[in-house]
Order: structure tokens, then C-alpha cells, then sequence
């Protein structure tokens, strides 16, 4: 069964046509990676999805319901979680804080609660705080819960986003370049965290540069060029597709 | 009798109007060169009336506008080596609470030395009754003086920044400081200058008003308000556009008076200023835009 | 966590108690009627605190909130409908107790608004305003909401100065005393000083538990998400635009209970209380505070209030607040008492979560 269907959806700035008519669906519980040379509109679509932006025309449909004209925090409430390319952990917050926030949508003391400290809120911070907790210990950043979340290091601070966007228990999670400016090893650690969070039932969409990293995990991978569909299939099928080897041998870029 | 109350209305509106563009103006060259908007920037008109008053006091009037400008333009220089020049990457918070206590400080300063009096310089030609006719209608010249002045300041800029080396490092650092920078531009300098032209400028503007506005040490927030009212409503760092929002506010303002009573006058330009933020927010902070409206 | 917050809670009514006693032991109890002041311009700056430190959003309009509250409650509680007695709304309103007869400095009687009616307009005016405003005002961003929000404020003041109904330039006076419970009242009466002190003091007291408890709470944690990256913050599906604007007006409440509370202490209320000088005082001390501490903020306030309203100042009183702002932000723009404070408590905490941690 589709999760998320995506329906001739385009997007243009100006002059530039980002995203063309661009159709495909994910299967829930499945990986699916989109690929593409630099400018593909790879993140213009994702901000598509997470409702950054809102499409000029087309359809998102996320567990049968349309996604495409609600803003950012109604898609993340209703379970469709993202990361940043450029990491955007939020400043003067401890990582377990950062990590906290990403329970909002699985929590729900307002105003007048917070500001009375009732019982419930109270247990229901307890609550938001040992989720994140064993989240951190899931993804084993648990010791850095304390400190600063933008002093971490580049991978520590990808692996407390991936918590961030985990917390609110999504059943899709959009993954946008996890390994950029990690190393081999990381990375490598990265495509089994990948396949890990699929084992715990959520639906992954990645938007990857590393192909060994898109090859290995995928189930499916959605190739752009210049803001069109030119390949959507199994991971085999699409090395061996002559359209994306043209794309990808006309530049250097993979 | 209807015609000659319009007619008042409208010049006075004109020359209420020159003011609002040339500070308008003012802030663009700066917001261009450092992204900064600079809540003191009226606080430049003031001081450049105030100071020309003094200095009239012993030196003939031309002597005295010259040296006025002169002085707000070293001053603006400082307010820039002092205060701003040696921030490393200081937020636009940091930056806006800045210029909003220099403000308080360059108007408490001025209360100092000129006190609670209100000033004017005289007439630049003929006084308080001569009047040009022009095609039937009386104008006092001093009103040409403002526009006329308006007018070779946003032309002065123009050639400036469109043909002098100068000019045009100045634009390059407002497109790329870090890519200017590397080009060996020394922008640094460039945002120096920026404070010391739209001193200037802002300086200028208050000595030729002075005759028919009058200047007293409190004028400049009024001023900056109205002044970011035209810069907005012309499209930040668009300096003709500006020129024709300041006439616009200028007379807006003027004919409120007509429905609404005096005391409501700043209320109207702001309401303008506040429905213009809501109505084109985005259009205000569209990047492509903004990129395009950086340029001079 | 919850008893750490109640320590310096205590630590604050022990040092309210104590600065009682001294003004009493050193014979300057006049002292107390500043300090009162005080009391109520720190309820306006925690409140900004919470806006401008915890969801980043400044505001150089929150005098225009604080002279809502009193301008309010000083026109309908100086109001005369004698007049109208026999009008049937005025009668019901009247004998619904909304409206209360009094004797005027003359002797005179007045049929005006019962200043608990009042209040609750007030600030209820003060809501819908800050509502309405905070809507289109919160969705600009740096210059354009700083500008913004100066904007709402120059208007709120040149309304107060312009109509004569708020008096223009001389404002309004003779607002009488707020009745709270056993014939205590809010007023300027010298025999309620002390009473009025601990009032006002309470009310700041209040408002500090229920902040702290806000700011320690999941909003409170949205709000510093906010601040720290906006997208990212809708992105974990945060309303921003509404937690935006439930600060907004929380905030735009506290500054209307202290304007209505000061005038009916100060007996009147003038046009310079809502001068664009005031909003950019309230920011000062916030920014001094430690722009994120509401403890640093409160401290700030009482000090920076106090001696100002003594004329410790003199004729800088400005001027002395706008260099407090360039210095602060040149030099320290987390503030003097923040940065040091918040690494303190962040110890403490951090130091009582790993025991906590621990014992799991």
C-alpha cells in the first residue's frame, strides 16, 4: 500500500522549472532513496513534501489524506517527519532539549498547562524526557544529552537531528543527504542506522549522493534530472538504466 | 479659495516629502551596503539643522549648511569606527537595539547643548513673504530650494554609484562583501562611507528644510519612522522609487489634515508604513527580489 | 526540578520581607512607594522578557499595551454617568454592581465604572488588541517586526496625546483607589503604603512562578526552538505562528494588569507612559537582564526602575538608558547577570539530572 503518493507535482522559481511534473509513490515500510545530479530538484521536492513550499500544481497525498497545501507543522503532526540538508539543530538548547522538542507533536500541555504546572504535565514532561532518552540511547548519543547542541561534532550533531525528527514517533521520515560531510566509516554506520529505523516500521524517503550508500539500502530509488522523472525502479534495474548512466556519465557527480 | 487651500496643501506636502525621501534615501545607502536599517538615521537630519543654526551664529549661511553637513558626516563616520565597525557578525537584534540607543543618545546629547528650543535657519532667498508666482499660484522659493535640492541629491547619487570607481565598489560590496572583499575592495571602508554619505545627505536635507519645518532636538525618530515608511513603500534600497514614496507620504499626510485632526498625522503615515508591512510581507523579503532591489 | 524552582521563589519573598524591614529599621518607608512602582514595571518586563529572550521576537511597542491597561481604567473608572441614571442599561449595570457611586475630591457624586469591571476590560481590551495586532505583526521578521511594533506603539501614543478624552498632554488624574479585599485598596494612600508594597510584590511573585513554570514547560521549550531555528521548529510540527502569538498576548496582558494597577496606585496616568521611551526601557533592562534570564530581567528592573523613579538619574534619565543599551550590546549581549547566572544553574542542573539519570 502507498504511504505517500505524489501526483504530477511541479514547482518553478521564476525562470527555473525546479520540479516538472513529477509523479511516484512510496510503499509504506519501504526505503526509498531520489537521486540526481546537483540542481535535479532533489530538495526542492522535498520541501514540496514537508510543505516549505507549496507546489504550483500537482497533489501529495500522505496516508490517503492531501498533504500539499498545509503548512510544514500540520505535515509533521500528522506524522511526516524531516531532516535538514544544512543541519538546523536549534541553538542555546542542550541535544536531549533539541531531541524534546521532537516529541511536541506526541505531547500537548499548552499555555495555561505550562503555566500551572499541573500533575499531568509534569508526568507528561517525564514522559517526552525518557522517550527522548531511550531515543538517544537508540542512536548512542545518550552521554552528549547535556551539552550543547550546535558545540557537537558534524556527525554527532546529523545523529541528534535523526533523533529530533525520530521523537515524534513519524511514520515517514524524509531523510535529506544524512551523509553529506561524513567520512567512509560513518557513512557505512549510517546505511545500517538507515535500514534499522525501516526495521522499526517507519517508512524512509532519502534524498542521497553517496550511490553505494542509495544501492545498498534502498528498495526503490527515484532518479531526477533537471526537475523531471527519468527512472523509478529497483536499485539493479536503475544502474542498468542507459537514460540515468547518461545522465550521471555527463557529469561527475555520483 | 478651494484651489489655493489645495495648492497649500500639496507644496506643503512636497516639501514634508523631501524630507521622508531623502531620509528614506539615507537608510537604503546604508541597508545596501551593511543590511543594517539604522534607527538613528533621523537623528543625522537634526543634527545637520541644529548644527547649521549654530554655526549661522558667525559664519555667513552658505559657509554655515557646508560646515553643518560636514560636521554630521565625521560624526556619522564615528558612529561607525565606534560602534558598529569592530561587531564580528552581530545579530540584526543586536544591530537594531544599537542604532535605537545611539539614537537616544545623539537626541539627549543634542537637548544638552541646544536644549528644548525650536530653531530655523532663515531663507536661503527672499524671507517668510516673498513668493515666486508660478502660472497664477504663490510658492515661496524656499519650497524649489527643498525639491530642487531633493533632486540633485538623488542625481549626484546616481552618477556616484553608476560611474564613479568608488561608487561601484560600494555596490559590489552590497552584492557579495565577502566576494567584494576578496577583489581587494576594503569594505570595511565601504560601510564607513555609507554612514558618512547618508550623514550627509540626511544633514543637507535638514539645513534646507529648516526655513519652513523648523528643527528641535526630538525630530529625528519621528523622522526615521517616516523615513523607513518611504524606503518601504518603495522597496528597500530602490532610491528613485524612494524620491516618488517620500512626495507621496509628503502629501498623504498633508491632506489628512483635512479629515482628521492634526494630532492623528503621524498615526496616518505609520498606518500606511504598518498596512504596507501586513499587505506585502513576502514581496518584502522575496529573495530574488531583494537581490535585484539591492542594487542602487 | 520542581523544588529548585521554588527556592529562589522563596529566596525572592524572603528578600521582599527583608527589604521591609530595612526601610522600616532606616526610616525610609518613602522608599517603599518607588519600590512599588517598581514592582509593576517588572511585570511588564518579564513579560517582554518571555517574548524577546524565550521566543525571540522583540516588541519596542509594550508601552502602548501598558497605557491600554490604564488609560482604560482610568477613563471608565472617571467616568460620569450620574447623568444617565435613569437610563435602563445604566440602571441594570448599576444594580449589577458594574457600576459604583462615589464622592469626588468635591464632594460631588459620580456614578462610574467599579474599577474590578474596569480592569477586567481593560486587559481584556488589551487582549484583543494585542490579538488583532500580533496576528499580521508577528509574521515580520528582524527590522520589519521591529519596525512594526515602534509603529504600534507611536500610534497608541499619539492617540493618547491627540484626544481629549484621555486628556491629551496633561492625561488623566484623580482615578480612584482599586478595592481589593478588608478595605485594602491600591491607592497612593500613605497608611496602605506598606500593604500596597506586599500587593504588588505578590502579583510580581505570581506572575514569576507561573513564567517559570512556563518557560521549564514543553511551550517554553517550543518558544526557545523558535528562537533558535524557526523552519526547523514548524518542521517538528511547532505552530509558530500561534505560540508566536500566545506570547505576544500573554506578554501584552502583563504590561495591561501593571498599567491598570500603577494608575489606580499613582492616582492618574499621563501620554509619556506610553512613549516610545518607555518600550525602548522596558527593552533595555530586558537586555541587560541577560535578554533570556527572567531572573536576571527582574533584578535589572527593580534597580534600573528604582533609581530612576528616585532621579538618581537626574535629567539622564534617557540618555542613561540608551547607553545601558549600546554598552550591553557592544560588550555583553547575553547580558551582565545572565550569562553567568544561567552557567550557574545550568551546572546545578545538569549536576541533578546526572544524579537523576543515575538513580533510573
Amino acid at each position: 500500500m502507498a504511504l505517500l503518493e505524489v501526483k504530477n507535482i511541479s514547482k518553478r522559481f521564476g525562470g527555473l522549472q525546479a520540479v516538472k511534473d513529477v509523479s511516484f509513490s512510496v510503499r509504506e515500510g519501504s526505503i526509498k532513496a531520489v537521486i540526481g545530479p546537483n540542481g535535479a530538484g532533489k530538495t526542492t521536492l522535498f520541501n514540496l513534501l514537508s510543505g516549505f513550499l507549496l507546489p504550483d500544481s500537482g497533489a501529495i497525498v500522505y496516508k490517503g489524506r492531501p498533504i500539499h497545501a498545509k503548512s510544514p507543522h500540520e505535515i509533521a503532526q500528522q506524522g511526516l517527519s524531516r531532516t535538514f540538508q544544512h543541519i538546523r539543530l536549534f541553538a542555546h538548547m542542550t541535544a536531549l532539549e533539541n531531541v524534546m522538542v521532537g516529541r511536541h507533536v506526541r505531547s500537548r500541555a499548552g499555555f495555561l498547562a505550562g503555566m500551572l504546572n499541573l500533575p499531568w504535565t509534569w508526568r507528561e514532561e517525564q514522559e517526552i524526557r525518557e522517550r527522548a532518552l531511550s531515543l538517544m540511547e537508540f542512536l548512542g548519543i545518550v552521554d552528549l544529552a547535556d551539552a550543547n547542541a550546535t558545540s557537537l561534532s558534524y556527525g554527532q550533531q546529523r545523529a541528534v537531528e535523526l533523533a529530533r525528527a525520530l521523537a515524534g514517533d513519524p511514520a515517514m521520515l524524509l531523510l535529506d543527504e544524512p551523509a553529506a560531510g561524513l567520512n567512509m566509516r560513518e557513512t557505512a554506520d549510517t546505511a545500517r542506522l538507515i535500514s534499522r529505523i525501516r526495521d522499526l516500521g517507519i517508512t524512509v524517503l532519502i534524498v542521497e549522493h553517496d550511490m553505494s550508500l542509495v544501492m545498498q539500502i534502498s528498495d526503490e530509488v527515484l532518479v531526477l534530472s533537471y526537475g523531471e522523472k527519468i527512472a523509478d525502479d529497483a536499485p539493479r534495474a536503475v544502474q542498468g538504466n542507459p537514460e540515468v548512466v547518461r545522465v550521471y556519465l555527463g557529469e561527475d557527480d555520483a | 479659495m478651494f484651489f489655493e487651500l489645495f495648492f497649500q496643501y500639496l507644496v506643503a506636502g512636497l516639501t514634508y516629502g523631501t524630507i521622508y525621501a531623502i531620509v528614506g534615501i539615507g537608510f537604503n545607502i546604508i541597508y545596501n551596503t551593511t543590511g543594517i536599517i539604522n534607527f538613528a538615521q533621523g537623528e543625522f537630519v537634526m543634527l545637520g539643522g541644529m548644527t547649521a543654526v549654530t554655526l549661522y551664529g558667525f559664519l555667513p549661511l552658505p559657509l554655515a549648511v557646508i560646515g553643518a553637513v560636514l560636521i554630521t558626516m565625521v560624526m556619522g563616520g564615528l558612529i561607525e569606527m565606534v560602534f558598529i565597525r569592530w561587531l564580528v557578525k552581530p545579530t540584526v537584534l543586536r544591530m537594531i537595539i544599537i542604532t535605537i540607543g545611539i539614537s537616544i543618545l545623539i537626541r539627549e546629547g543634542a537637548l544638552l547643548v541646544w536644549g528644548e528650543g525650536v530653531r530655523s535657519l532663515p531663507y536661503f532667498t527672499g524671507n517668510e513673504i516673498s513668493a515666486l508666482s508660478l502660472g497664477g499660484v504663490r510658492l515661496s522659493p524656499q519650497v524649489l530650494w527643498s525639491i530642487g535640492v531633493c533632486m540633485v541629491i538623488v542625481l549626484f547619487l546616481n552618477l556616484f554609484f553608476k560611474h564613479t570607481m568608488l561608487g561601484r565598489e560600494m555596490r559590489a560590496c552590497a552584492a557579495n562583501r565577502d566576494a567584494a572583499a576578496l577583489c581587494g575592495i576594503p569594505t570595511k571602508n565601504m560601510i564607513t562611507l555609507s554612514f558618512v554619505l547618508s550623514a550627509g545627505i540626511g544633514a543637507l536635507a535638514g539645513c534646507v528644510v529648516s526655513p519652513i519645518t523648523y528643527t528641535q532636538y526630538s525630530i529625528g525618530s519621528g523622522l526615521a519612522i517616516k523615513g523607513f515608511t518611504v524606503a518601504i513603500l518603495g522597496g528597500l534600497g530602490n532610491s528613485m522609487a524612494a524620491v516618488a514614496a517620500g512626495f507621496i507620504l509628503g502629501i498623504l499626510e498633508s491632506f489628512s489634515i483635512w479629515v482628521l485632526p492634526t494630532a492623528y498625522k503621524d498615526a496616518i503615515s505609520i498606518a500606511i508604513l504598518l498596512a504596507m508591512l501586513f499587505i506585502r510581507p513576502s514581496g518584502l523579503f522575496g529573495n530574488k527580489e531583494a537581490m535585484r532591489l539591492k542594487d542602487f | 526540578m520542581r523544588t529548585s524552582r521554588f527556592i529562589p521563589i522563596l529566596a525572592l519573598l524572603g528578600a521582599v520581607v527583608l527589604v521591609q524591614l530595612l526601610t522600616l529599621a532606616g526610616g525610609k518607608a518613602f522608599f517603599l512607594t518607588q519600590l512599588t512602582m517598581s514592582a509593576y514595571y517588572t511585570l511588564i518586563v518579564i513579560g517582554l522578557c518571555l517574548l524577546m529572550g524565550f521566543a525571540g521576537q522583540i516588541s519596542l511597542g509594550h508601552a502602548g499595551f501598558f497605557a491600554i491597561g490604564g488609560y482604560t481604567s482610568a477613563v471608565l473608572t472617571t467616568l460620569d454617568l450620574a447623568a444617565y441614571k435613569e437610563n435602563p442599561l445604566v440602571a441594570m449595570l448599576a444594580k449589577a454592581g458594574v457600576l459604583t457611586a462615589r464622592q469626588d475630591l468635591y464632594g460631588g457624586s459620580l456614578l462610574s465604572v467599579h474599577p474590578w469591571a474596569a480592569c477586567v476590560v481593560a486587559v481584556l481590551l488589551a487582549f484583543v488588541i494585542a490579538w488583532a495586532i500580533g496576528i499580521p505583526v508577528l509574521k515580520l521578521k528582524g527590522h520589519y517586526l521591529a519596525m512594526a511594533t515602534l509603529g504600534f506603539g507611536t500610534i497608541i501614543y499619539s492617540i493618547v496625546l491627540g484626544t481629549q478624552r484621555f486628556g491629551a498632554a496633561d492625561g488623566i488624574s484623580s482615578v480612584p483607589p482599586f478595592p481589593l479585599l478588608f478595605g485594602v485598596s491600591v491607592s497612593g494612600d500613605s497608611s496602605l503604603r506598606v500593604l500596597n508594597y506586599y500587593f504588588a510584590w505578590l502579583l510580581v511573585t505570581v506572575a514569576m512562578v507561573l513564567l517559570l513554570n512556563l518557560i521549564s514547560s514543553r511551550v517554553g521549550r517550543a518558544l526557545r526552538s523558535i528562537h533558535g531555528a524557526e523552519d526547523a521548529a514548524g518542521a517538528m510540527g511547532v505552530d509558530t505562528a500561534r505560540f508566536k502569538l500566545s506570547t505576544f498576548m500573554l506578554s501584552a496582558v502583563l504590561a495591561a494588569v501593571a498599567g491598570v494597577f500603577l494608575t489606580h496606585y499613582n492616582g492618574g496616568i499621563g501620554p509619556s507612559e506610553a512613549s516610545i521611551m518607555k518600550s525602548v526601557r522596558y527593552v533595555a533592562i530586558v537586555a541587560v537582564g541577560g535578554m533570556g534570564s527572567l531572573w536576571g530581567t527582574l533584578i535589572m528592573s527593580v534597580v534600573l526602575n528604582f533609581l530612576s523613579l528616585r532621579g538618581y538619574f537626574g535629567s539622564f534619565d534617557d540618555a542613561v538608558f540608551g547607553g545601558i543599551l549600546i554598552v550591553i550590546m557592544l560588550f555583553a549581549p547575553d547580558g551582565i547577570i545572565g550569562a553567568d547566572l544561567r552557567r550557574l544553574v545550568g551546572k546545578i542542573a545538569n549536576y541533578k539530572q546526572q544524579n537523576s539519570n543515575k538513580s533510573q
